[in-house]
């Protein structure tokens, strides 16, 4: 054997993440100057020209780039094809809109009983909240679910707990018994289909198909306007956003990058490899529920109003489309992705796209939006699979070290390995 | 010489066809063998139900000084057991580099949490760079796998077995689609694999598995027809009308 | 002119009517002279005294006595004070009549009412009136009648029908209705038999029966009411005890009704603590508490403890005083419904008839599985062709199945003969979807294969895009697809186990797929040449199949079947653009439960489904939203311990 030391490959020179990947620091600085510019010209905080309905727009957008985010750790990197990613999204924010409701019609409450002769006992505005929230569902007591919407740290931990425990126990049924590829999309959709209904229910505890409204005010915070409220949280989802981006980037830098990689393209290989397959999967399954969670947490309130149907599987397909579109594979890729399509569809089906008058007949957009974007959607699938993030991939890149081409997929051998399935 | 692997009573069919029937074979460590045998013989469902691909319909299968069943355990922990497997057909990780592919398979902790806190020292860098230079792949480190030649993806396979440091190699055809030079090397490479592990070679060329100079057994419809030298074996009367048919 | 004399000849008439009262009336008719001889008792009609005259009418056999009954029921007939003539009278205002004769029911003229006594039966006459007016109505040449006034009977039964029902059961010569008597007559001996022998041995004789009559007479007789009391009563009526705080009895149930019957001190109301305290605000003191301080139920409690002490309020029961008089008293039913033997006997019966209504919709719920089974399958049956036996998963299936609706929608615009319509639609549909099917496999499917998750998300589009094409050409609102007459209504067994004829169509036709596809895959070329591609493409290539056309026709076949099954699913549910995303995850679900590649793994699959759907739906069956998730949750679980389904595909391929 020769000397080991002599040959230190040239690839293991000694760079810091961010300049191996240097797509990560653009993409931090472009988000740092567009939550700084949007702020500027908020009406909150800056001079007025984006109204405050707009920077809520971008400020969801955000936390869609967030969720479409997780989407791709887990389908473009680790090849679990979920659609269940928006159920997770949902229960974050329907664990945030539970404090929410609940803190809101706490002060309301109190502020009624206090013109009462007697001061109110805890259970007199326990029940005086109960009545409020659950009167339109027919009922006036709080179910178990709500025991602990009284407290915020408790909810707050809540959004993360519940989703995460939920992708584990369902992650571990599904990868323990080897379910892959489409028969896992399906049984995934078959589980947010399953959440979607159980919340429909009236009995669900979580007010039925009326869902939780009113969470765009924040409670005890009454004076402060929508327009600060709105830069506020478009603040915290850009933090959450790049702090997302961050820990994406991290874990699929590394080896663990390697190997999610690795099983998405050949799963068996990498168990003969020694490693457990299922503990992987698992583990990508949770931290992108809990990201996707945390998403979902931050999109409501600025939603103000989250229902069932925010849960039903069409969701989670969308998820999916935002990030093909994107390019997937490439963290850069779900973000421009859930962005692009996002606020494009906001354009078109918000009645602002001009109507196409083809003399015979007049497209309106609000109507034959979708149908574009299926179309388009098709079209992407079958003729830029890898979507629009490919286009960087057309950018001459400034060094010959082709290390860099690793954030996308190899798409001939992704499909040689697709169809051994 | 221990005992290793000890395989007892094995059988395994499939819709009737039985693909393994009764068979038994065992192998000490350090210990080179090859395994021969016509198409159809079970060479590659024995080695499915080695590395836990395949459960057997009965048997036996006892690994190691502490006697591990391999048949209650999963591909994984039989691969962190210390059985590494080559397939037929090279399968590396075409879409990641070379250099990738061979830290993956370096003998580490395997669990998530680990896996995703590690970040390569200079010696594991290093074990790359030595396990590069013995598969002849130093100058291709950084290049994505995908893009190498047949025969090179075969070399990286066997890098990433060794990689792995396992006590048992199971290789599956590996010279096939490699040039006479190629061969050599592949056969220096397994020959001081066998000084300090156990090497289970399945060939059908005959050529390539008398330079491996070892014992040979060969398999006949899911059993153990004849184990011995392959000079043995080739007199063998049996052997000699199964290769050549009656 | 004319008119003028009109005018004059319709005040003169009128005058004249009410001038010269009652000329005109025959006293002699048959019906006038029994009601005369009759005419003290009917003219002050009191139960005690009436019957002969009833009795009389009934059984004169005068044509007009029905009617002067019915009459005499309604109030509508009158006596002259001085004549006293009967007539019948219609009022035209309030001091105006128009009156009739009773005999041959021929207008007499108008007069004033001064000169008239109205009849007027009170509530029990009239029901005797009834009672014998059943008799007519019973006794009716015209069977429709009969079945009337037996429905009017069995809807509200009297004593009186008793009797009545009892005459007329021997005469009666159609024997469908002779049955229904018969069960009637039983039905009204239970209720209004004259002795106990009498109504349980008519009890008895609905032993097993499944009727909702028998059990509506049966319920009220086993009725009882729970009771307190120092000590249980020995006595027949009296059912075994029961323990307060049970399911049968709660502790605040049982001491309420110790509240009823006095046998103890009321409970103070809830919030009459608080009323107390307010009641007893003196500035901002209670009781010498500080208002602002009483935020907790002890605070509140010990403030009005001292309210009680100083006697401005009532004490309140406590918990031990509630207990003791809990204790002190045992609670247990009593039959109030009937007599003890009969509600015994009844109970007995109810029993039984419980244990067979119970085995009956069992028999119901599976004819329900059964019929949502066949619907499943017609739903899975295409996706079982592509998704199963190609291999592509199609998540356009369902607006496949939509478009199939879509166009028996249209046919019936054009073709207004419902049974025509369909007959028509079923192969159109089946052409439209067979294009679609082809089209899209032509155009996005065939670049796809073996990269099914990117299918997945293409076909997915094409579902997004042809779904929201249906809602811009047919709008939102949901459309009708109508069945033929001749499925309208239902089949009926019992009056528990029954099923719809559209079901039955659906599962015929379910069993109409089945065969057709075992046909086509095992008994023609095509089938041959599907099967070969399936397995090995490259082989059944060099082997002079065209794999690109056999799998271009295995999925226009697939898709064509699911448009059949859109016309089906159409005349069972609403035609909506979202129908086909209603049953795609169940479709799904149905496949692969089954087992993937294996039509009789999708049959079983889909009685699964049905079943376990149904089934849940029985033990909650206020939500079929509880229904559908539970299920869902069922199938996740399942696929645990049979990953590949029912029918597992075995051998190598397999194990792959």
């Amino acid at each position: 054997m020769t000397d080991t030391t002599s040959l230190f490959p040239k690839y293991a020179k000694s760079r810091p993440v961010i300049t191996r990947h240097p797509s990560v620091l653009i993409f931090i600085a472009c988000l740092a100057l567009f939550t700084l510019g949007v702020t500027i010209l908020s009406e909150g905080f800056g001079i007025g020209v984006i109204s405050t309905s707009f920077v809520k727009t971008l400020g969801k957008t955000l936390c869609l780039c967030l969720v479409a985010l997780a989407m791709d750790l887990v389908w473009g990197y680790c090849g679990i094809l979920s659609l269940g990613h928006m159920a997770f999204f949902g229960i974050g924010g329907y664990a945030i809109g539970m404090w929410l409701m609940y803190a809101r019609t706490e002060i309301i409450v109190v502020q009624s009983l206090a013109a009462a002769p007697l001061p109110p006992t805890p259970q007199e505005i326990s029940d005086g909240i109960a009545t409020q929230i659950f009167g339109v569902v027919g009922a006036s007591e709080f179910p178990p679910i709500w025991a602990l919407a009284h407290s915020l740290p408790l909810q707050l931990a809540a959004v993360v707990v519940v989703p995460g425990l939920l992708a584990l126990i369902f992650g571990w049924l599904a990868f323990r018994s080897r379910v892959t590829g489409v028969y896992l999309s399906i049984l995934t959709q078959a589980m947010t289909l399953a959440l979607s209904l159980y919340l429909f229910q009236n009995d669900s505890g979580l007010r039925g198909n009326n869902g939780l409204s009113g969470l765009q005010n924040l409670p005890g915070l009454d004076a402060v306007p929508q327009s600060v409220v709105s830069i506020w949280f478009l603040w915290a989802s850009a933090l959450a956003l790049g702090l997302g981006y961050l820990l994406c980037a991290w874990v699929v830098s590394g080896k663990f990058g390697s190997v999610i990689r690795a099983i998405r393209d050949d799963e068996a290989r990498v168990r003969f490899l020694g490693y457990s397959v299922e503990a992987y999967k698992l583990t990508v399954f949770t931290l992108t529920a809990v990201i996707a969670a945390v998403a979902g947490a931050l999109y409501y309130p600025q939603a103000g109003i989250i229902n069932p149907a925010e849960i039903a599987p069409i969701a989670s397909i969308y998820l999916a489309v935002w990030v093909a579109i994107g390019g997937r594979g490439r963290l850069y890729g779900a973000v421009i992705g859930a962005a692009f399509v996002s606020l494009v569809s906001t354009w078109f089906t918000g009645g602002q796209a001009p109507d196409v008058n083809l003399g015979f007949y007049t497209i309106s957009w609000v109507d034959w939006w979708t149908v574009l974007l299926g179309l388009s959607f098709v079209a992407v699938t079958l003729f830029a699979p890898k979507g629009i993030g490919g286009l960087m991939d057309l950018v001459p890149a400034g060094t010959p070290d082709r290390h860099g081409a690793a954030l996308g997929p190899d798409d001939s051998a992704l499909r040689e390995k697709e169809a051994d399935k | 010489m221990n005992t290793l692997l000890e395989v007892s009573g094995v059988s395994k069919s499939f819709d009737g066809f039985k693909a393994i029937n009764n068979l038994s074979f065992q192998i000490g460590e350090p210990e080179m063998r090859a395994v021969i045998g016509p198409n159809g013989a079970g060479k590659t469902t024995f080695m499915d139900i080695i590395t836990g691909k395949t459960r057997p319909d009965e048997g036996r299968a006892i690994f190691g000084e502490k006697s591990m069943s391999l048949l209650s355990m999963t591909e994984s922990q039989i691969a962190q057991a210390g059985i590494g497997r080559k397939f037929q057909r090279p399968t590396v990780f075409e879409d990641q580099s070379v250099a990738d592919n061979l830290m993956m398979a370096l003998k580490k902790d395997r669990s998530p949490w680990a896996v995703l806190r590690f970040r390569p020292a200079r010696d594991d860098h290093a074990a790359v760079a030595r396990l590069a230079d013995e598969i002849g792949l130093t100058d291709q480190l950084d290049r994505k796998s995908g893009e190498l030649s047949h025969g090179q993806k075969q070399w990286l396979e066997i890098g990433m077995l060794l990689a792995q440091d396992p006590r048992l190699l199971l290789v599956d055809e590996p010279a096939a689609g490699m040039t006479p030079a190629e061969r050599e090397h592949t056969t220096d490479i397994l020959v001081q694999a066998a000084k300090t592990r156990a090497v289970v070679v399945v060939e059908h060329d005959m050529e390539f598995v008398r330079r491996l100079n070892c014992k040979v057994t060969v398999l006949h419809e899911g059993s153990v027809l004849a184990e011995g030298s392959l000079d043995h074996v080739t007199a063998d009367e049996r052997v000699i009308e199964v290769y050549l048919g009656r | 002119m004319r008119h003028f004399l009109i005018l004059i000849w319709m005040v003169a008439l009128s005058f004249s009517a009410l001038t010269v009262p009652a000329m005109a009336q025959n006293m002699d008719a048959p019906i006038q002279q029994l009601m005369q001889t009759h005419g003290d008792a009917l003219a002050k009609a009191s139960r005690k005294t009436i019957q002969p005259a009833i009795d009389a009418l009934t059984a004169s056999g005068l044509p007009a006595a029905q009617n002067v009954m019915e009459r005499w029921q309604a109030k509508e007939v009158w006596r002259h004070k001085d004549t006293g003539a009967f007539v019948i009278a219609e009022e035209i205002d309030r001091d105006t009549i128009r009156i009739f004769d009773p005999s041959d029911r021929s207008e007499i003229g108008e007069a004033e009412d001064k000169a008239y006594k109205q009849l007027k039966p009170n509530s029990g006459v009239r029901g005797m009136i009834a009672a014998a007016l059943v008799k007519f109505q019973l006794t009716d040449a015209d069977a429709r009648v009969r079945v009337t006034a037996l429905d009017a009977i069995s809807r509200d039964p009297e004593a009186s029908h008793l009797p009545a029902l009892r005459d007329v059961i021997a005469t009666e010569s159609d024997p469908d209705i002779a049955t229904r008597m018969t069960r009637l007559e039983r039905l009204l001996t239970i209720q209004f038999g004259a002795d106990d022998a009498e109504r349980i041995a008519a009890i008895a004789h609905f032993e097993g029966d499944l009727g909702v009559d028998a059990r509506a007479a049966l319920n009220p007789l086993v009725t009882t009411r729970v009771q307190a009391a120092q000590e249980r009563p020995d006595t027949p009526d009296v059912l075994g005890p029961i323990t307060p705080g049970s399911d049968a009895l709660s502790r605040m149930d049982a001491y309420a009704l110790l509240v009823a019957e006095n046998l103890a001190p009321p409970l103070i109301p809830p919030g009459e603590v608080r009323a107390a305290l307010i009641r007893n605000i003196d500035g901002d003191t209670v009781a010498g508490v500080q208002v602002a301080t009483l935020s907790t139920d002890a605070a509140r409690n010990s403030a009005f403890a001292t309210l009680v002490e100083q006697g401005l309020a009532e004490p309140a029961a406590t918990v031990q005083e509630i207990d003791t008089a809990l204790d002190a008293f045992q609670f247990f039913e009593v039959y109030i419904g009937a007599p003890p033997t009969v509600a015994r006997a009844a109970h007995d019966v109810l029993r039984g008839i419980e244990a067979s209504v119970a085995l009956n919709q069992t028999a119901d719920l599976a004819l329900d599985a059964v019929s949502l089974a066949s619907i499943y399958f017609l739903a899975a049956i295409g996706l079982a062709i592509t998704f199963g036996v190609m291999g592509v998963i199609n998540m356009a299936h369902g607006e496949f199945i939509m478009m199939g609706a879509y166009t028996g929608y249209v046919v019936q615009l054009f073709v207004p003969d419902h049974t025509l319509s369909i007959l028509l639609a079923i192969p159109l549909a089946f052409m439209v979807t067979f294009a679609a099917g082809v089209a899209m496999e032509r155009l996005v499917i065939r670049w796809l294969y073996h990269r099914p998750l990117e299918t997945l998300l293409a076909t997915f589009g094409v579902s997004i895009a042809l779904q929201q094409l249906a809602k811009n050409i047919f709008g939102t609102q949901a459309r009708p697809l109508t069945a033929p007459g001749w499925l309208d209504g239902s089949m009926v067994i019992n009056d528990i186990v029954s099923i719809s004829y559209i079901r039955i169509a659906i599962f015929i036709l379910a069993l109409v797929f089945l065969a057709l596809f075992l046909i086509v895959m095992n008994r023609t070329r095509l089938g041959l040449e599907v099967r070969a591609v399936t397995q090995n493409p490259r082989m059944a290539a060099s082997m002079g199949i065209n794999p690109d056309r056999i799998n271009m026709l295995t999925f226009g076949f697939g898709s064509g079947i699911a448009g059949i099954a859109g016309v089906a699913i159409g005349l069972y549910a609403k035609v909506t653009s979202e129908m086909g995303a209603d049953y795609i995850v169940q479709s799904f679900m149905t496949v692969v439960v089954g087992g993937v590649g294996n039509i009789w793994g999708t049959l079983l699959g889909a009685t699964l489904v049905g079943t376990m759907q149904k089934g849940i739906e029985w033990l909650n069956p206020s939500n079929t939203l509880a229904a559908q998730t539970y299920m869902i949750l069922f199938i996740i679980l399942f696929i645990q311990f049979r990953p590949r389904g029912i029918i597992a595909l075995k051998g190598r391929a397999a194990e792959a």
